[in-house]
């Protein structure tokens, strides 16, 4: 049957280039996490992992090392997460049904989804404009107001879907036995909704470590370990950025090392996301 | 069972699982052709399933495994290496829930012509205009063929899934409980169309309401908990069943 | 909370005012025509002309789109329809870890991979001779950068379609290819085009990553194999020159508001597009 035979032939055909497509995008993520092991491995070593960087850090072989970065990033990321999340968890809960008017959740939550394709790099602007107005500089504490920002939108929306999707039935049942409307959302919601919730706020946490555009205005840059909120700071992706400018193999190599760790610190971020979810969804009713 | 009747489908010894679960259990059942045959018993006792199986729609989910063989026409439908859209196209399938093609109407019964034949622009809106005679939509559609087949009632979208079935001429309609989801004057419509059909095409229907079937079928079969418990020609089977469980069944005390 | 909740969503209106504002004045000493359309960016001779730099970034953009969208659709359609159960649970996280990596670290594998690539192995086979560091090689990364938002969004949405819809049609004989050709992407259509939006606005906005390797050049690009720039990355690379003087600055926050209101378009067309999708078909 000729109609069958072009019709098979073409799917065939299809078959294969899905096949191509598939094996281009897994392709990528293994050619990146060899070329950042293979690359950076050999840069890997005690010394940059426990000392801060020097002027010779850039130049050539030694000179210290990548603790000014890792500490920069923590001290950055952590409080950015933690204050997004507060920010998150009143915003999602306001959205609920019971407090406002539909049309204002709808716009609140379209303005989310904004903020949320928003740049890294216009937080960055944004926040630096703001930054010069008031007279203050590059410091730790711009750096998280920038990354604050940029994890809102992530955060707030994960705690939003997963406390939309509580059953009504979980919510009647606690009103039922006497809780306020402000007692279930505090008690009772926040359990069914906790795995959503840890998903949102991991992946927050692991935007705020690897975004390099947000902070590359706002941080500053230095070798030392920031000593207070208003010091400048090094972090792991601006660390990286500085370190690839160079044309020295020897310094792309402690780039790369440096990408293996954030890469590291990331992927944790995700596994452990993905295991405490499942851990509580054995509280979830579906 | 009269041995006028040529057998269309024919299984011998079919069992499938679903996930693990052992859904039909040696399932030797065989078919009249152009006839009506009903395949009653209650909900989830692999109705859907068998019929399912006989145009090879079960291996599109997950998990299945399918076992024994099914006969169309003496020929094994299940052996390896067949060209599985070519059987398909010999079983048209109505099913639940109306599932009208995301496209016009004229677009939905033209659906399959247009992959399996050769037929000109011409040929093939004068087949779409038949099918939708037979099925009694034509009428009622005639000025607006090309509008969505969304736009139709749940009853008319479910004669133009009938018509779309018909339109690659099959030799076997599969009804999966094709009134379930309609008014009772659309449902009314649906039977009188099948009992139409049944003069040109082998009808199979999964019905779990008793009276449809008696209202209908030419043959029976009843499937209790994935087995054959009963079959046969519609007299014998409502008037003299053989089986305790049909005749529980039957009399209401299982539904 | 409610304090909270309204300054977060005026947060984009602020965010617009104040670059607009502070673009106000570049916008008194040159025209906005003479800026989009003049061909030379020059801040130390007063002369800001956007026009090379604009035609960098659709290129780049353009081109990372020409490549990403059909290997991801592609590769969603796979993933939905013929994947065998156990290759679909590897190859979902695989995505998820693809769309989590950070961009520097894209870009610092494109400098270690993709640049010698470019230079020593795919120009010469047009004759061309370049430093790798061009649109071509900004393109492919963020292509890649890409595919993770493109493919998850179509998975979602061919997910979303009732297996019944593909029944109807492999019933009346069709095989597998021609149900999602004629059946699944007409049923998403609203959701592919939403997501192919969604990664334009994230490529566009996309900065570090293309920074690293398209060259940092402010001419017009007369090949692939040239060196470019885009708007997002002329924003990094000028950023220790802009505090020299105000008018740079200007310009520069004038760049930054231009990148926002078309990432923005962008994104509001996809997010429409996608919440009228998911409305009909309830996911």
């Amino acid at each position: 049957m000729e109609l069958l035979n072009k019709r098979t032939l073409e799917e065939n055909i299809f078959k294969i280039l899905m096949m191509i497509s598939i094996s281009i995008v897994v392709g990528s993520l293994i050619i990146i996490v060899a070329l950042v092991i293979i690359n950076g491995g050999p840069a890997l070593t005690l010394e940059l992992l426990t000392q801060t960087s020097s002027g010779e850090f850039y130049l050539g072989a030694g000179g210290g090392g990548i603790l000014n970065a890792i500490l920069g990033s923590l001290l950055l990321a952590l409080p950015a997460t933690g204050l997004a999340c507060i920010i998150g968890i009143a915003i999602a809960l306001y959205l609920q049904k019971d407090f406002t008017h539909p049309w204002v959740a709808g716009f609140v939550r379209f303005s989310l989804d904004i903020l949320w394709g928003i740049p890294s790099i216009i937080y960055g602007v944004f926040c630096f404009l703001i930054m010069i107005y008031l007279g203050m500089s590059a410091s730790v504490l711009v750096g998280i107001i920038a990354l604050t920002l940029l994890e809102i939108p992530i955060i707030t929306r994960y705690m939003d879907e997963s406390i939309k999707l509580v059953p009504i039935g979980l919510k009647e049942g606690a009103y039922s036995l006497g809780s306020t409307k402000f007692e279930t959302a505090v008690k009772v919601v926040p359990r069914q909704a906790l795995p959503g919730i840890l998903a949102g706020i991991l992946l927050g946490l692991g935007r705020g470590i690897g975004d390099a555009a947000s902070i590359l205005f706002t941080a500053g840059f230095t070798n030392r370990i920031p000593s207070s909120l208003f010091d400048s700071t090094a972090a792991l992706p601006t660390m990286i950025f500085q370190l690839s400018t160079s044309s020295l193999p020897i310094v792309r190599q402690k780039a790369s090392a440096t990408a293996l760790v954030l890469l590291l610190i990331v992927f944790t971020i995700s596994i452990l996301s993905r295991t405490l979810s499942k851990r509580y969804m054995k509280y979830v009713i579906k | 069972m009269s041995t006028e009747c040529r057998i269309q489908i024919e299984t011998k010894n079919l069992n499938v699982s679903f996930h693990g679960h052992h859904v039909l259990r040696n399932i030797d059942i065989k078919i009249p052709a152009k006839k009506l045959t009903a395949i009653i018993g209650p909900s989830g006792c692999g109705k859907t399933t068998l019929l399912k199986s006989f145009n090879r729609l079960l291996e599109i989910q997950d998990d299945v495994k399918i076992s024994g063989q099914i006969l169309v026409d003496g020929k094994n439908i299940l052996a390896p290496r067949l060209d599985v859209p070519d059987i398909r196209k010999k079983m048209g399938l109505l099913s639940q829930k109306p599932y009208p093609l995301p496209m016009s109407i004229h677009d939905n019964v033209a659906y399959g012509l247009r992959i399996h034949s050769n037929k000109n622009k011409g040929e093939i809106e004068s087949t779409v205009e038949h099918c939708l005679q037979e099925v009694g939509l034509w009428n009622e559609v005639k000025g607006r063929l090309h509008d969505p087949a969304s736009r139709l009632s749940v009853g008319q979208q479910q004669r133009l899934c009938l018509a779309r079935a018909i339109a690659v001429e099959p030799e076997v309609v599969l009804c999966d409980e094709p009134t379930s989801a309609l008014d009772p004057l659309a449902a009314q419509q649906i039977e009188k169309l099948l009992l139409k059909l049944k003069k040109d095409y082998t009808v199979v229907l999964v019905t779990h309401t008793l009276r449809q079937a008696k209202r209908v079928a030419d043959h029976v079969i009843f499937l209790y908990f994935g087995m054959v418990i009963e079959q046969g020609p519609a007299d014998e089977f409502f008037n003299n069943p053989k089986n305790p469980e049909t005749k529980a069944y039957l009399s209401g005390e299982i539904s | 909370m409610l304090v909270v909740t309204v300054a977060v969503s005026l947060l984009f209106f602020s965010i617009f005012f104040l670059l607009l504002f502070k673009s106000l004045f570049i916008f008194e000493q040159h025209s906005l025509a003479e800026i989009l359309f003049s061909s030379s960016w020059n801040p130390g001779f007063n002369q800001f002309g956007l026009y090379p730099i604009i035609v960098g970034t659709v290129l780049v953009t353009g081109i990372a789109l020409i490549i990403a969208v059909p290997i991801s659709i592609l590769s969603a359609v796979y993933i939905a329809e013929y994947a065998p159960k156990k290759i679909r649970k590897i190859v979902r996280p695989f995505i998820d870890v693809l769309a989590g990596v950070p961009s520097v670290v894209y870009g610092l594998c494109a400098l270690l991979f993709l640049v010698p690539l470019v230079k020593d192995v795919i120009a010469p086979w047009f004759g061309i001779e370049t430093t790798g560091y061009c649109i071509l090689t900004a393109s492919i990364t963020l292509a890649i950068m890409v595919f993770p938002i493109i493919i998850s969004l179509c998975v979602e949405s061919f997910h979303a379609i009732p297996l019944s819809l593909r029944e109807a049609s492999l019933s009346v004989g069709a095989t597998k290819w021609e149900t999602v050709k004629k059946v699944i992407f007409r049923a998403s259509a609203p959701s592919i085009i939403s997501a192919v939006f969604l990664g334009f606005g994230r490529a566009f906005g996309e900065t570090i990553a293309v920074n690293m390797v398209v060259g940092g050049i402010t001419r017009t690009p007369s090949t692939l194999f040239s060196p470019g720039q885009t708007l997002a990355s002329l924003i990094v690379s000028a950023y220790s020159d802009m505090m020299s003087s105000p008018l740079y600055e200007s310009a520069l926050m004038m760049v930054a508001l231009i990148l926002f209101i078309v990432v923005l378009l962008f994104n509001i067309f996809g997010i429409f597009i996608l919440r009228r999708a998911k409305k009909r078909w309830n996911f």
